[in-house]
């Protein structure tokens, strides 16, 4: 497969728009948002167009594409930076993740009416960043993604945002960029040791680094990357930065850029330097499980509907790390899976928030009851996220959690009794949340409250798509997901244990 | 000797320039005062555009004194740009705020004159007397607003404290000479060779115990010498901790002469610098490279603790450009006596960020003085709610403050990028590593700025939308796109800045092959 334009259009696509989008006067803000529309519905069917072609009967990867940028200059060489871009079987579903997750953004921004043209072009700079992160294979490229993906957000929650939007903004912005200066500093460092005057990836793949090299810098990178997926104890920023977001922030924040943080870590730490996976790979298991624990546990003393799902995907993302330390193919296969379980369902819980909040300009638990009554449909799809965040079976976090929980049983069993535990303080938030706002005795205040709009319904059903078939067939997911990630340098094969995947014969 | 006169064609019209612009002052005083300023510039634009065609493929020596080679040719090309973008923004400043126009253009002119012959010198006293003729323009210029207080105090105290570094520089400058017997970089840079061979012979031997100490051989006079010249350049450039006029140098100074200061001022003293410690001292690289590496990581860290808490935007611009300065110095950590390709690399790589910083700083006084010629204030505050008043401006600044925060899209990503690279690639890792943290540091401030533009609504009793004159506003498209160019797609700029580095290290390949030879 080599239509590697698909990619170069993910980037081109969300760019022209930004462009254009400045050169429309900012009182037509309809023809900005239709502009938004327009280009995220075009992506996203570029996005279900690559994640359908990718041929994981081939696997590794594909849709290769590559430009000089900076080339023969100074130090470096041949192909010193360029514009490279592939997808494997991890980055396919990850690109239409973002690809989903964007669609249903500008569905639900669509009744912002304050500087709505700024708004779409910072959006735009963000899901173009995070595109780039996915698909690029050079490593001053994906730098350069990464920081446009992390950037925006500042101006995105002070200007848009709500609840001590200039603490959350700053602090988030600060603890990013300061991941991101250890991710430069190893980047620079894998440049030198290499020694190729290549910032390919392709190439840093197939160099070995001694072990005292990838012990030193692994850090740089799963620390680095760590701080964006929420790694314990970097992950305070994470909350604060979701309950100061714009709603549609929010989704793309812990819907996508999240999973940035986890991308990396595969990306830089376990594909470049994997003679560090042996000495790390356990700390970050570790540190992934406290963080499983830990941020169920603050999600169960939240009353704040957002702070209930900011600490909850920091929890979420714990099972994507302690899934990544593992490092047997089930276990991270599992990450993978739950990174895009846990991406659609937190952008639909926000989604979903930010109807409610829009109406009621509050997210306080206590105050809600029997909502049901006044929009069911906010209340089922609603539930339908907090199911698969407690890992229902027949929804898409149960084959995630699934996965994970069989891949670190197989390492650390005790890990795995701790990640079982935090499901089940998964299930004791939710269903609180559930019984208190959805259901239980109405308030009289929410007499007035409407149901969704129909723009939020479409956002929903984009969302909700995703994770029933994820959970009753994960196949065309684990299909593409399971050869890459058998592929990855240092992985142990367990395959005698029983798997989804071999459940329906393949 | 025949001296080639047609060399320094441009130096001598820019003298003219310079004088004409005055004297025409007083032969038509009845003409709008602007005209001064659009004269100047359009004539600074024709010198440079004439000097790149002219000169641009010139290699030759103006005696033994003045170099004109790519290097040259790229600087004079640099600071024509520099002063022809500062005199555009100036002109409806100095009309509406200064006096005696002619004589501001023509300081101008006299300033960039020096800068000029700075880039140029290969001999230590032609820099010194460079480096004079530009800074007694800025002492006057920094002073121009004589009704100003903070304008008296800022010239004042830069004045005294030039004058200080002048000594400083002079007395390194009279200890090389005793101890080379030459002032000329070329004739330095073998005998700095052999000054080091018996600094290192005189050290073992008292290591040794011997005490057969050669008196010819000893010359710790070198090192001492190289320590007081790096130190004059370090305040020039304002290096920690050598820094201490700067902040009130920039806020005491007219805006359009921060501006100045802040790109020229820099730009030319790092001229001087690169060439003279690639041409003359490159050799001794390893008695030097140790204290500019701690003069760059204390002028990195200092300067951006130290804008955290400024309230004032020029100071505030001012700590941002001291440790613009660190960044910088880094470069010049980079050079490695041993390996003439990092070295070229190297100094690539810093006037790569120069001039990616000259133009993105340009941009931001150019967008600032816009602001200030509607306002008349400069404080961060101030800005509160420009997003609303003038979305125009408000992106300018954004994008120029995010390309000095080292934010990718913009030319401070690129050209820190490289210029960090060049350092771990001569083994300084911790340095890079400093810098990387500094600018990560220096992106809060930064931000603190953005904040006020586009969180706030305007404040006071000025809330009006405002049209910025045509001129500023044109140059400030420019910039901008040279910034997001630079940003993109530094290849040809960095094509064209390395064959103008080449020269700086022909004699260091020389010796090294001849080494080699041996």
């Amino acid at each position: 497969m080599d239509a590697g334009e698909a990619l170069l259009l993910l980037l081109l696509i969300p760019g022209a728009a930004m462009l254009l989008t400045i050169l429309v006067p900012s009182r037509h803000a309809n023809v900005v948002r239709w502009i938004a529309l327009i280009t995220t519905t075009a992506t996203l069917i570029d996005s279900i167009w690559i994640f359908a072609v990718y041929d994981f009967a081939q696997g590794g990867y594909q849709f290769d594409l590559q430009y000089p940028w900076i080339e023969n200059i100074g130090f470096l060489g041949e192909n010193g930076i360029s514009l490279h871009l592939a997808v494997d079987g991890i980055a396919a579903p990850m690109v239409l993740l973002n690809g989903l997750v964007g669609f249903a953004g500008v569905l639900v921004s669509w009744k912002i009416t304050h500087r709505v043209k700024d708004f779409f072009i910072l959006f735009m700079a963000l899901f173009t960043g995070v595109y780039g992160v996915y698909i690029g294979q050079d490593l001053f490229f994906w730098f350069f993604a990464y920081e446009l993906a992390v950037l925006p957000m500042y101006l995105l929650i002070v200007i848009w945002g709500s609840t001590n939007k200039e603490y959350g903004a700053m602090k988030l912005t600060m603890v990013l960029v300061g991941g991101s200066v250890l991710i430069f500093v190893g980047i620079f460092a894998v440049f030198a040791e290499a020694g190729a005057g290549t910032f390919d990836m392709a190439v840093l793949r197939d160099i070995e680094f001694g072990r005292g090299f990838a012990n030193t810098f692994f850090p740089f990178f799963m620390i680095g990357c760590g701080v964006l997926a929420g790694l314990f104890p970097f992950h305070t920023w994470s909350p604060d930065g979701h309950v100061a977001a714009p709603t549609a922030v929010s989704m793309l924040h812990a819907g996508v850029l999240m999973k940035l943080g986890a991308f990396g870590i595969i990306r830089l730490g376990m594909e470049i330097l994997p003679a560090g996976t042996d000495f790390w790979m356990p700390v970050l298991l570790v540190l992934g499980g406290v963080a499983a624990v830990y941020g169920a546990i603050s999600a169960i003393h939240q009353t704040d509907l957002k702070f209930v799902i900011g600490y909850s995907s920091v929890s979420h993302m714990g099972f994507v790390l302690m899934g990544l330390g593992t490092m047997n193919n089930i276990g991270v296969n599992g990450a993978v899976l739950q990174m895009f379980s846990h991406g659609v369902m937190t952008a639909l819980f926000f989604a979903m928030v930010g109807g409610l909040y829009d109406q009621a300009h509050t997210r306080d638990i206590r105050v809600f009851g029997g909502l049901v009554r006044k929009m069911p449909l906010f209340v089922i799809f609603f539930g339908i996220a907090g199911l698969t965040s407690l890992g229902l079976p027949g929804l898409s976090g149960f084959v995630a959690e699934f996965h994970i929980f069989v891949g670190t049983i197989d390492t650390f069993p005790l890990f795995a009794a701790l990640g079982i535990l935090s499901a089940a303080l998964t299930a004791i938030y939710v269903l609180r949340l559930m019984g208190r706002a959805a259901l239980g005795p109405f308030n009289p205040r929410w007499e007035n409250l409407k149901d969704l709009s129909r723009w939020e319904i479409a956002a929903a059903i984009v969302l909700i798509a995703p994770i029933i078939a994820m959970g009753i067939w994960p196949d065309p997911f684990i299909d593409r997901i399971a050869p890459t990630v058998a592929e990855l340098p240092n992985i142990d094969q367990i395959g005698g244990l029983f798997t989804l995947s071999s459940l329906t014969g393949r | 000797m025949d001296l080639e006169y047609q060399l320094i064609i441009p130096e001598f019209v820019m003298a003219g320039l310079a004088v004409v612009i005055i004297a025409a002052a007083l032969a038509f005083r009845n003409v709008d005062q602007k005209w001064f300023g659009y004269a100047t510039a359009v004539g600074l634009a024709i010198i440079a555009i004439v000097t790149a065609v002219a000169y641009w493929n010139t290699n030759d020596d103006f005696g033994t004194v003045l170099a004109v080679d790519h290097f040259t040719v790229l600087f004079r090309v640099f600071f024509l740009g520099i002063a022809f973008f500062t005199v555009l923004a100036a002109v409806q400043f100095a009309g509406d705020r200064l006096k005696n126009h002619a004589e501001f253009y023509g300081l101008i002119v006299f300033a960039t004159l020096g800068m000029m012959l700075l880039a140029a010198s290969r001999e230590l006293l032609t820099a010194y007397l460079s480096l004079e003729l530009l800074s007694f323009s800025f002492y006057i210029l920094v002073g121009f607003n004589k009704l100003n207080p903070f304008s008296n105090e800022g010239s004042l105290k830069y004045m005294l404290l030039g004058a200080f570094s002048s000594a400083l520089m002079l007395y390194g400058i009279s200890l090389i000479y005793g101890v080379t017997g030459t002032t000329t970089y070329s004739a330095i840079g073998p005998d700095v060779v052999e000054g080091t061979r018996n600094i290192a012979a005189q050290l073992a031997s008292f290591a040794g115990g011997s005490g057969g100490v050669d008196p010819d051989g000893a010359r710790p006079g070198l090192l001492i010498g190289l320590v007081l010249i790096t130190a004059g350049l370090g305040f020039k450039v304002s290096a920690v901790p050598f820094h201490q006029w700067t902040p009130d140098a920039y806020q005491g100074a007219p805006l359009p002469i921060t501006a100045f200061l802040s790109a020229g001022g820099k730009a030319a003293a790092f001229a001087f610098f690169l060439r003279l410690f690639s041409e003359a001292f490159l050799p001794a690289a390893a008695e030097w490279v140790w204290f500019v590496a701690i003069l760059a990581a204390v002028t990195m860290i200092v300067g951006n603790l130290m804008a955290l808490q400024q309230t004032n935007f020029k100071r505030l611009m001012a700590y941002s450009s001291i440790s613009q300065v660190g960044y910088l110095l880094v470069g010049i950590v980079a050079l490695d006596a041993a390996n003439i390709t990092q070295s070229q690399d190297a100094a690539s790589a810093l006037v790569l960020h120069l001039i990616g910083y000259v133009t993105t700083n340009i941009a931001v006084f150019a967008a600032i003085i816009a602001f200030y010629n509607r306002t008349g204030r400069d404080d961060i505050v101030d800005l509160r709610g420009l997003a609303e008043r003038q979305p125009f401006l408000a992106f300018a600044i954004a994008a120029a403050l995010f390309s000095l925060a080292g934010m990718p899209l913009f030319a401070g990503f690129a050209t820190k990028f490289i210029i960090f690279q060049a350092a771990f690639n001569n083994g300084f890792l911790w340095l890079g590593a400093i810098g990387v943290t500094a600018s990560f540091v220096s992106l809060y401030y930064y931000l603190m700025v953005i904040k006020q533009m586009y969180l706030y609504e305007p404040e006071g009793s000025d809330r009006e939308r405002f049209h910025v004159s045509r001129p500023l506003a044109g140059a400030l498209v420019v910039l901008v796109a040279g910034v997001l160019f630079i940003g993109l797609y530094p290849t040809p700029l960095f094509d064209v800045i390395h064959s103008s580095t080449e020269g700086l290290f022909e004699q260091a390949a020389a010796m090294s092959a001849a080494v080699v030879g041996q």
